[in-house]
């Protein structure tokens, strides 16, 4: 089902001819566009994902590995990050008009422990909060907000990244669904330009099968943003143990292109 | 000294409180070291070619510098590793001292257009070490159109060598062109490729306008000196 991306929800207001309709989309759809933007300097380029890994340890060589492995990890890890960014972005933006209470921060340090508990790879965890800590420098930067410094300054290692990039998001005017969308997109566009840079695949190919992936991000976003208000321990909690075993051997290589 | 005992007991407070500057987040801005009177650490950048002698200068810089002041090495090889343990395999730094980034095949994005790991990596050095006076941020080899975003470093060496071709300066990109210093490496070479030093000396003097541009062959002259003495001018510190 593809009938609620950020961009169609809403109906645009009838116009007249004299009078400039308000924007159609009731999100800040320009921050997310940046947000969700590979070039926004958070760190991600230097990350494949788990690609590199398999490239090396299940012998991913082509498309068809590839678009199997975008499946699977949308489907378990994608799914999870979606879940938790909107969850952290619904809890910051329910904090906000108190320019975040102590509940806001009380609530994002149980969301980063439900989610250090669907982490079981410590190899993946350290990606995971240093890609927390890049982006949440970014934000801090981008879009100024004592909430972020809260949050920099509870998570000394860096906040894993769903909860930082629900917190930038929702300081950056954005919904939970919106950011679901985001984690979405990134969690297969990390390992997809990786798979360009690695591999040498046809780029216009590669995209031809994120576009192929469309309806199944749509489907994964949505189901994601649904579960934005549910209880930390109630989110999803979908696995990927061939990534969590691949990345464990991945950080012991001593020679290796991405830092994960 | 007791300006130095002062300093050091601020830096070990702040340290233990973890809010290095007591206002701005540890992920947001890089904190102030005290190492040079309270001013940030100096960045310089060391960027060049594959091949043409960034780690041997770093390492030789190291061997100059680190007796005189507190020194640490960020490196952004392609193969993670492969420079920092270069320069702990030939003990001119200890292991703390330098950090390794990875680039994701992008040694230039790392440096220039996604500063965050190196800042990250600097930021972790002088959470980890005392009081730093200089970083150097040695670049993965790369080609002649890359260079460090201002965001990273203060100042950028760009090292070119005469095996290359004495047709580099004259190519120009904003290494040759823009860099505050050009290096260019291996004279000893120059004999063996028939590169004519005095063609690269004036290409690059009219890439570069008023910009310096120093001849160093690190087998003659291991410790670079004039590139150090260079540093030791931005640094203010006296050479021994």
């Amino acid at each position: 089902m593809t009938t609620s991306t950020t961009a169609t929800t809403t109906p645009a207001a009838p116009t007249t001819p004299d009078r400039p309709s308000p924007p159609p989309v009731p999100d800040s759809f320009a921050a997310l566009l940046l947000l969700a933007d590979g070039r926004l300097p958070a760190g991600a380029h230097a990350h494949s994902g788990g690609l590199e890994a398999a490239v090396a340890l299940e012998d991913l060589q082509d498309l068809t590995g590839l678009e199997a492995f975008l499946r699977g990890r949308v489907a378990t890890v994608g799914h999870v990050a979606a879940a938790f960014s909107a969850a952290a972005c619904a809890s910051v933006r329910s904090g906000l008009p108190v320019t975040g209470g102590s509940g806001t921060a009380a609530e994002l340090s149980r969301l980063d422990d439900e989610l250090e508990a669907r982490t079981p790879s410590p190899a993946l965890r350290t990606a995971s909060r240093r890609l927390g800590r890049q982006l949440l420098r970014c934000g801090l930067r981008v879009w100024p907000h004592s909430t972020l410094d809260e949050l920099a300054a509870a998570t000394r290692r860096g906040p894993h990244q769903p909860v930082a990039l629900g917190a930038v998001a929702a300081v950056a005017g954005l919904e939970p669904r919106a950011v679901a969308w985001a984690a979405v997109h990134d969690s297969v566009m990390v390992p997809a330009t990786a798979a360009v840079r690695l591999l040498g695949l046809d780029p216009y190919s590669v995209y031809a099968v994120l576009a192929r992936l469309g309806d199944r991000l749509d489907a994964v976003a949505t189901a994601a943003a649904a579960q934005a208000h549910a209880a930390p321990a109630d989110l999803p909690a979908w696995g990927a143990p061939l990534l969590d075993v691949s990345t464990e051997l991945h950080a012991t290589w001593e020679v290796r292109l991405f830092a994960s | 000294m007791h300006l130095d005992h002062a300093r050091s007991d601020t830096y070990d407070e702040e340290r233990s409180e973890g809010q290095p500057d007591g206002s701005r987040s540890p992920a947001g801005t890089t904190p102030p070291s005290p190492g040079r009177g309270g001013q940030a650490p100096l960045r310089i950048g060391i960027g060049g070619p594959v091949g043409s002698g960034k780690t041997a200068l770093v390492a030789a810089l190291c061997r100059a510098l680190s007796a005189e002041c507190q020194l640490a090495v960020v490196t952004n090889d392609i193969y993670t590793t492969e420079d920092a343990d270069f320069l702990l395999r030939h003990g001119v730094l200890p292991a703390e001292r330098v950090r390794a980034v990875e680039t994701g095949c992008c040694p230039h994005t790392a440096i220039r257009d996604d500063i965050s790991a190196n800042l990250e990596a600097i930021e972790d050095l002088q959470g980890s070490l005392p009081p730093l006076d200089l970083v150097l941020v040695e670049s993965g080899g790369d080609n002649l159109t890359a260079t460090f975003s201002n965001g990273l470093v203060d100042h950028q060496v760009f090292v070119v060598d005469v095996a290359g071709g004495d047709k580099v300066p004259r190519k120009g990109g904003p290494g040759v062109t823009r860099a505050d210093l050009l290096v260019i490496n291996k004279t000893d070479l120059a004999v063996n490729v028939g590169a004519d030093l005095e063609v690269m000396a004036r290409d690059a003097h009219a890439q570069r306008g008023n910009l310096p541009v120093l001849f160093t062959s690190l087998t003659e002259d291991p410790g670079a000196t004039a590139v150090a003495a260079w540093i030791r001018e931005l640094l203010s510190v006296p050479a021994r």
